[in-house]
């Protein structure tokens, strides 16, 4: 039950955030696959495997950019228009939330272990998305970028 | 490749072209190298000599420099107000495409990308507020709420989304927008709880604070940051920061409140 709690839920979410930050209308649902897809990956290690949560949202970060990458490819759309609204559930809002709390409730130190973690959270996300989007450029040879500096000669 | 079809165009031409496909997506939220890489592509298909290009997260620099002699042209660009809006990034993105594989005269593409800016929000206005009011609840029960938490955080996130939207739009000051709507969604989540439903507070309170979080700001600015664009990257993150304590601000106000 909880497993389909969190597939519909992290799904409806995740199309929901699509509507807010307006994403085209086809990529709407394929959007909602990839973010139910990594918040699954998270589910997976870091509440049944026990696996550390930085590590499981870096892992699912990467199942999120991962997919998108493909999805951008088939769609010929740019990869953010799926990874985008797809990371929302593993951002850590909630975290950000207590360690507000903890400071409100004058408890520094608890308040500065979690917003140290929420900062790894976030870097761990940024840092998935560049990681699969480095891999995928190294690996595909039909993209290759344009002269990246700026002179022609 | 076709590149007989694109004619050589003057300096202004194309640079109004980068510019305006440049503001476009920086108003819509997208990644500083992505607009560089856009405007950079789009001046070399249009054959200029040299291209520079430097953004930020409020204005933009373009400098280009013609290949027939004449005079090279640098100009600046300021934006006011971002809306993410990846639609836009999307058909800009599309109109490039096309213009690197020589499918647009300069003249094609400039009114290609007038059509895109003046384009309305692809969903409307009761929507987006339903959909974040949908998200809220479902936040709240992927982030371990039980079945009774759901409606009080589908409530709590439209009022609070419902909110924000409408100040945004009043007040120059976003961080006001913000505060208000995160203690207004502390108040409703904390008026159920007082109204002998028992709910847990903080589930709701986090599901129906997730439309308002600085996610993609976030990370946004790691990924500036990591693409060595130093001064946007740091932007973006005291934007995200002072988002984030808002919302909290907002919500320590009610704790402070009832405590």
């Amino acid at each position: 039950m909880s497993w389909l709690i969190a597939l519909c839920g992290s799904f409806l979410a995740t199309m929901s955030f699509g509507i807010l930050f307006n994403v085209p209308r086809k990529s709407l649902i394929m959007g909602g696959l990839a973010g139910a897809f990594g918040w699954m990956i998270y589910v997976l290690l870091a509440r049944e495997l026990g696996v550390n949560i930085v590590a499981a949202t870096l892992a699912g970060a990467f199942g999120v950019a991962t997919a998108s990458q493909i999805l951008a490819r088939f769609l010929k759309m740019p990869v953010t228009v799926f990874s985008i609204a797809g990371i929302i559930p593993l951002v850590p809002g909630g975290m950000a939330y207590d360690t507000m709390r903890h400071f409100i409730e004058n408890e520094y130190t608890e308040g500065i272990r979690l917003g140290t973690i929420t900062l790894l959270l976030a870097g761990s996300i940024a840092f998935g998305l560049i990681f699969s989007g480095v891999l995928t450029d190294t690996f595909s040879r039909r993209n290759k970028p344009i002269a990246k500096s700026s002179s022609s000669k | 490749m076709t590149m007989a079809s694109v004619t050589k165009a003057s300096v202004a031409d194309i640079m109004e072209v980068c510019l305006l496909a440049g503001k476009i997506m920086l108003k819509s939220g997208a990644e500083t190298y992505r607009i560089e890489d856009t405007m950079n592509r789009i001046a070399q298909t249009y054959t200029v000599r040299e291209v520079h290009s430097y953004v930020t997260n409020t204005g933009i620099f373009l400098s280009v420099d013609s290949l027939t002699g004449e005079q090279s042209l640098t100009k600046f660009l300021r934006i006011h107000e971002r809306q993410i809006n990846l639609n836009k990034i999307a058909d800009v993105n599309e109109i490039s495409r096309k213009i690197t594989l020589g499918q647009l005269t300069i003249e094609e593409a400039h009114i290609a990308l007038q059509n895109i800016e003046k384009a309305p929000l692809l969903y409307p206005f009761r929507l987006q507020l339903l959909a974040a009011a949908l998200a809220s609840g479902s936040f709240t029960l992927i982030f371990g709420g039980a079945f009774i938490d759901f409606l009080p955080s589908v409530i709590a996130g439209g009022v609070g989304f419902f909110l924000y939207s409408k100040f945004n739009r009043r007040s120059e000051v976003k961080f006001f927008a913000e505060v208000l709507a995160s203690f207004t969604i502390g108040a409703i989540a904390y008026l159920f709880f007082f109204l002998g439903l028992e709910i847990h507070i903080d589930k709701v309170i986090i599901g129906s604070v997730m439309p308002l979080v600085p996610g993609v700001l976030i990370t946004n600015a790691v990924r500036d940051l990591m693409a060595g664009d130093l001064l946007s990257g740091l932007a973006r993150g005291a934007e995200a920061f002072f988002t984030a304590f808002a919302i909290g601000a907002g919500i320590a106000i009610i704790l402070a409140l009832l405590m």
